[in-house]
């Protein structure tokens, strides 16, 4: 056998790709990314609509060959031993992927079957999942019944049938109801806490912000910034302070007393006044100037980065509308 | 405990040893025959559809058709209705390409597919366990069809092995279009357009064929065509196994009607061939490629 066959299962790495790029005529779904995922991390791929997040997923998976670039997962190479990375993974695809028009219970127990279990292993394995996601009763009853949150559930259970040591969520909450995604977010929570590797990617920061370690921010194909969410907070998304006008302090003096500190042109909003913040020697200046113009502590606040200010000074664009399906 | 040692197993098991695939393909055509009890309409294809031919045909246009050699009369009807359930028979096998297409363009936009392509299985599992279940659908047609072709007064008078031998044929025929079918239902968006596409092909070639008449009366290029057809060697063959023809009758002089049994067996490994390897290439590039 070769070499690597071996050092599939011992290398550190569970997702390795070098310079991904996929085009669908002129689109370029994905214009070279790269990633790289420790074995046993829960790691974020955050992006708008379009980004290429499901074209990433698909390539990693095995669904989508890469026009160009190197995909490694479980140490094993997505477009030369494609079956190597099948026997470890478990996908959970942005769109349901089950069959509609069998039962829940039905489809559990045909993807054992392909796993190669014998029939009453298979159904044993079935009830168990079923049991575990809340889809006893449903079980029982065509897929095609069931609510966004169930079909999730059921996805869900289907990608865990044998436990995969790599797990893809491709936009697990996308579509659903507010209680669809809180029951999802906590079957994702018993999931993450297993010690499987996990990609999880997303439209929503706050998702990101809960369950990733580490998140990869893409848009436009590419990848535009990666690190914990803390790090990418304290690097890109500016704190701000925020001068609440009135009492002594006029707006001339407070404009006059930050423009002179701050790093970029101070903001009007209602009656504040919002500065952005670098580092804490500025913002100590910035407070004593204040405080020479007339104001008083509780009329100061520091706001730090939210993971919208994030996402927003990283692809232009505002936050996805809630439940916006792609 | 229970995925842990399966993960184990699995390992050992080669995707693609014969004995694997074969589990797999069992696996889908139960998944494939499940539909049935939950949409027992899609058998209507395969059931309600080629009765309808026949009392069309056998009764409504029948009653104007005589079939070369015969004078209008009781007699020439029943043995026109007789000469009929050949074509239909076949018309019936043929028409699986559609319906088997719509059953896969069905399951594409499903998105279970994605599911299967992402699970350590063989290629061609998923797309054998489609054709054995669309064949097993379109045995149960050929019986509906047999029983209604036996009410009507048809009958297979050439013995036992040669009624046995037409069934075969249809069966082999039945599979050739069904791996057409899978083909073409992964080529197109939607079961609309496989169903357009479906029928321009197949009810030209079914109607400009023996099936439902003789060709001995179509014009010039019609007649060439109906005798080269596929589609009428099959009916011809099954005519004669059954013994549906009356003795004497003549027959055209085109080698695939001069031998039926051999031509329909030459084209169902041609359709089943092109069709098979088509489908698997298909199905191996992916939706997106
Ligand atoms: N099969 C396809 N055919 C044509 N264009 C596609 C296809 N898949 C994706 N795209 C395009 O590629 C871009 C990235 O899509 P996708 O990976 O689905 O993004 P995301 O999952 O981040 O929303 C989009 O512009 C999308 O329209
Ligand atoms: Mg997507």
């Amino acid at each position: 056998m070769r070499a690597n066959s071996h050092s599939g299962s011992g290398s550190e790495l569970a997702v390795e790709a070098i310079d991904l790029r996929r085009s669908f005529g002129e689109t370029k779904a994905a214009d070279g990314i790269s990633l790289t995922i420790p074995r046993g991390m829960v790691f974020g791929l955050l992006g708008p609509n379009g980004a290429g997040k499901t074209t990433t997923v698909r390539i990693l998976t095995t669904l989508l060959r890469p026009d160009s670039g190197v995909a490694r997962v479980a140490g094993f190479d997505v477009t030369e031993e494609p079956d190597e990375v099948r026997r470890r993974i478990g996908l959970v695809g942005q769109y349901a992927s089950v069959d509609e028009i069998i039962s829940g219970r039905q489809n559990l127990i045909l993807i054992g079957r392909l796993y190669g279990m014998t029939s009453s292993q298979a159904k044993r394995r079935a009830d168990e999942l079923l049991e575990r996601f809340d889809l006893l009763e449903p079980g029982k009853k065509a897929v095609k019944t069931y609510s966004g949150g169930m079909r999730r559930r059921l996805d869900l259970a289907a990608s865990l049938v044998v436990s995969p040591s790599i797990l893809f969520l491709d936009e697990p909450t996308t579509g659903l109801d507010p209680n669809g995604r809180a029951a999802t977010w906590d079957v994702i929570s018993t999931m993450t806490k297993g010690g499987t590797t996990v990609l999880l990617t997303t439209q929503y920061l706050e998702e990101a912000d809960r369950f990733a370690e580490k998140i990869a921010v893409i848009d436009h194909g590419r990848v535009v910034a990666e690190g914990s969410p803390a790090e990418l907070k304290a690097r890109l998304g500016r704190s701000t302070l925020v001068v609440h006008l009135g009492g002594g302090l006029t707006e001339g003096a407070a404009t006059a007393a930050v423009t002179r500190f701050a790093a970029s042109a101070p903001q009007r909003r209602g009656d504040e006044l919002v500065v952005s913040i670098d580092d804490l020697a500025g913002t100590a200046e910035l407070i004593k100037a204040l405080g020479a113009a007339g104001a008083t502590l509780d009329q100061i606040h520091i706001a730090k980065a939210s993971m919208d200010d994030v996402f927003f000074e990283l692809t232009g664009r505002d936050r996805m509308p809630e439940g916006k399906a792609a | 405990m229970t995925s842990v040692a399966v993960a184990d197993s699995l390992s050992t098991r080669r995707t693609g040893s014969l004995a694997k695939t074969m589990d797999e393909v069992r696996a889908l055509v139960w998944r494939n025959l499940s539909h049935i009890p939950r949409m027992p309409e899609r058998l209507a294809d395969v059931t309600v559809m080629p009765v309808m031919f026949v009392i069309l045909f056998g009764y409504v246009f029948g009653s104007a058709i005589v079939i070369p050699g015969m004078e209008m009369s009781p007699e020439s009807s029943a043995a026109y209705r007789e000469f009929l359930i050949g074509g239909i028979f076949v018309q019936s096998v043929v028409f699986m390409c559609i319906t088997t297409a719509v059953g896969v363009v069905n399951d594409m936009k499903e998105g279970v597919i994605d599911r299967f392509r992402s699970l350590p299985i063989s290629r061609v599992s998923v797309l054998l366990g489609r054709a054995i279940a669309s064949l097993v659908e379109g045995s149960l047609g050929i019986f509906v069809m047999a029983i209604c072709g036996l009410i009507v007064g048809w009958g297979a008078h050439n013995g036992f092995g040669n009624a046995v031998a037409a069934f075969a044929l249809l069966a082999g025929i039945a599979f050739a279009m069904i791996c057409i079918g899978i083909f073409v239902g992964q080529l197109v968006k939607n079961p609309m357009s496989a169903q357009a596409i479906g029928f321009t092909l197949i009810f030209p070639l079914t109607f400009a064929s023996n099936a439902f008449v003789p060709t001995d009366n179509m014009p010039g290029p019609l007649k060439v065509f109906s005798e080269w057809n596929p589609v009428s060697a099959m009916v011809q063959a099954v005519r004669e196994l059954f013994g549906n023809l009356p003795p004497g009758t003549p027959v055209p002089d085109a080698w695939p009607l001069q031998n039926p049994v051999l031509a329909t067996v030459i084209w169902i490994v041609v359709f089943a061939v092109i069709g098979m390897t088509l489908a698997v290439r298909k199905y191996a590039r992916g939706r997106d490629q």
